[in-house]
């Protein structure tokens, strides 16, 4: 088990570190000059500096090293903690992630909970109700959630629930109400995702033998579904949680920028806009570190919940003694 | 007792009655379809807007930089089927010459992926061993960054505008194709009749080419139409955000995301193209549901 612990872990960290190496790459290996878009962005001409001036920012940001430099620059600088320098802002990135990731986090977490007890919900009820039209409706409903883009989720929620109802805030991050519609935005996505998932699941488990002997032992319907199938049919769907999480840490990028929240995802949208290549490295490679570390998570988690699923070396089976 | 006894003749008589083949088997898979009417109006859907997004004056008279201050922000009537916008240009004529930047975005992102994906896949597949091994840690990498990161990096590398924004989408959606290529190759790789193609004296090639790659490509169709669905959404996500093409020109995206500053005053300017491109996914999606329960 250790063994298959610290395999495990090595991996994630070479996945992550290779997803950095990528993000690096694309960032600062492609035909363009990271200060060049950084002053075309900011509408200044590249011509009206001075070669010193010119050199001189470019040094301030290490931009005139070799990109090996650069690169291992970067890297010792992620393994502690530090992104670098703002472009566009001029603060360590660290410093602006550090502002705004609690928002994030909030979101993207009440939004994961949520996605997880309605997709479930939803699931239960998809595969338990006895009247074919609803079954139908509700076995649909999570294709018709995962096929609207989420810009337009929020903005319809946008227009009724503020500007017609008025009951939410249409923008901003003040208090609890106005977490309301972000969230629900992205757990329309995310839940339907998760949903599709589990149905099928379900639906394989529901026609298991040992769900025939738990109804024909004299179990109620109700009692085969909670007991016997849910806990079966949510063990595959365990595996799309990083999945899950992944998303809704994505999400943030479109549903903060509707609604104007000052998150992480807001600022990564911002930084793209004005070609800040750092803040979108560290951005990224966040993203990737919270997806690596699910993922990680679950599969060290599977085991516990999955007896039948061991990662211990096989232990020789005791004999059994026939009399 | 009866039907057993009848089900003997019944198969001695197949050979002589049933066309077999794939042709046969594609017309009867066909006569399927056009019994469903969902599927049906979905096919529609999607060749209108495919159609429109080439010949967009079959569907409209009107020029979509055509401004008429009189008529502006206009609700939806028969005369204007979106209603128009704060300069008075008629907002279904926008709406269809916006397609044609999102459908060939759209189509760009599926080729990138396709032929990336089936490559990447296949050769993973049939050669095996280290190769496979070396090039499904590398999708394993890609998964690692959540798509639309990916996509917004890349986007920052290369700068705004349709193609970049495709090139964006379409590698995000490599690793799917390649996965699925992959496990296609390997189950039919070990077929009898790709043994037998080996026993008759055929070259690797010629098995991948005659016998693995006609035989795989299904579940990569089903995928592609599926990933068209989502490729729209990514497309259109972005350019809301502010990185598709530069105005006038007006991607869907760039649309919607114009007309969010109005929606209090003219709801439809957001709302409606919103639901145009939603009707689309939804359209694709269940296209893509419906072949592949026909294919199971």
């Amino acid at each position: 088990m250790a063994r298959y612990l610290g395999g495990r872990i090595v991996q994630a960290a070479a996945v992550l570190w290779a997803a950095f190496t990528l993000t690096f790459a694309i960032l600062y290996l492609l035909p363009s000059d990271p200060m060049e878009l950084q002053l075309a962005a900011a509408g200044v001409q590249e011509d009206s500096l001075t070669p010193g001036q010119l050199a001189a920012m470019k040094h301030r940001f290490g931009l005139d090293q070799s990109i090996w430099q650069q690169y291992w620059h970067h890297l010792a600088g992620v393994l502690h903690g530090d992104f670098g320098t703002s472009l566009s802002q001029q603060v360590p990135v660290s410093d602006l992630i550090g502002q705004r990731i609690g928002q994030t986090l909030l979101l993207s977490g009440t939004a994961a909970v949520v996605s997880l007890l309605a997709g479930s919900a939803l699931a239960y009820l998809a595969t338990f109700a006895r009247w074919n039209p609803l079954r139908v409706f509700l076995t649909r409903l999570p294709a018709l959630g995962a096929s609207f883009p989420q810009f337009l989720v929020a903005l319809f929620l946008i227009q009724f629930f503020s500007f017609q109802l008025g009951w939410f805030p249409a923008l901003g991050t003040q208090g609890i109400k106005s977490l309301v519609m972000p969230v629900v935005t992205i757990s329309v996505l995310t839940s339907s995702v998760l949903a599709q998932v589990l149905i099928k699941s379900f639906d394989d488990t529901l026609r298991q033998p040992y769900i025939v002997t738990a109804r024909a032992k004299g179990l109620s319907r109700t009692a085969v579904h909670v007991k016997h199938a849910f806990r079966n049919a949510a063990l595959p769907a365990m595996t799309i949680l990083g999945v899950i999480v992944g998303l809704t840490v994505t999400s943030s990028i479109v549903t903060e920028t509707v609604f104007t929240r000052e998150g992480v995802g807001k600022l990564a949208q911002e930084s793209v806009l004005s070609q800040d290549v750092p803040v979108v490295l560290a951005v990224v490679t966040i993203a990737a570190a919270i997806f690596v570390l699910v993922n990680l998570v679950v599969d060290l988690l599977y085991p516990l919940l999955d007896p039948r699923i061991s990662h211990t070396r096989a232990r020789p089976v005791p004999e059994v003694v026939t009399t | 007792m009866t039907a057993t006894i009848a089900e003997p003749d019944q198969e001695l008589q197949k050979p002589d009655d049933v066309r077999v083949g794939r042709r046969a088997n594609l017309t009867a898979n066909l006569a399927q379809l056009v019994r469903k009417p969902v599927f049906l109006l979905a096919v529609l859907y999607v060749l209108f807007v495919v159609v429109s997004a080439f010949r967009p004056r079959l569907f409209t008279s009107r020029g979509p930089y055509d401004t008429h201050p009189e008529a502006a922000a206009q609700a939806p009537s028969v005369h204007h089927l979106f209603g128009t916008d704060i300069y008075g240009r008629d907002l279904w004529t926008r709406v269809l010459y916006g397609s044609p930047l999102t459908i060939k975005a759209t189509l760009i992102a599926l080729a990138i992926a396709l032929v990336a994906g089936l490559g990447l896949g296949i050769v993973s597949g049939f050669f095996g061993g280290l190769v496979d091994g070396l090039l499904m840690r590398a999708v394993d990498v890609l998964l690692a960054i959540p798509g639309l990161l990916l996509a917004l990096s890349i986007v920052t590398a290369l700068g705004y505008g349709t193609v970049p924004v495709a090139v964006a989408v379409g590698v995000g959606i490599v690793p799917g194709f390649a996965r699925t290529t992959r496990a296609e190759v390997l189950r039919v790789k070990t077929l009898p009749y790709v043994e037998a193609a080996r026993a008759g004296g055929a070259s690797w090639t010629r098995v991948l080419l005659r016998h693995i790659l006609p035989n795989s490509w299904g579940p990569v169709a089903v995928l592609a139409v599926l990933d068209a669905g989502v490729a729209i959404i990514a497309i259109a996500s972005l350019s809301f955000l502010g990185f598709g093409a530069a105005p006038p020109a007006a991607e869907w995206g760039t649309l919607i995301a114009d007309g969010r500053n109005y929606l209090v005053t003219a709801w439809w300017l957001s709302l409606l193209p919103g639901l145009f491109v939603a009707l689309l996914v939804l359209g694709l999606n269940h296209i893509s549901k419906t072949l592949q329960e026909l294919t199971r």
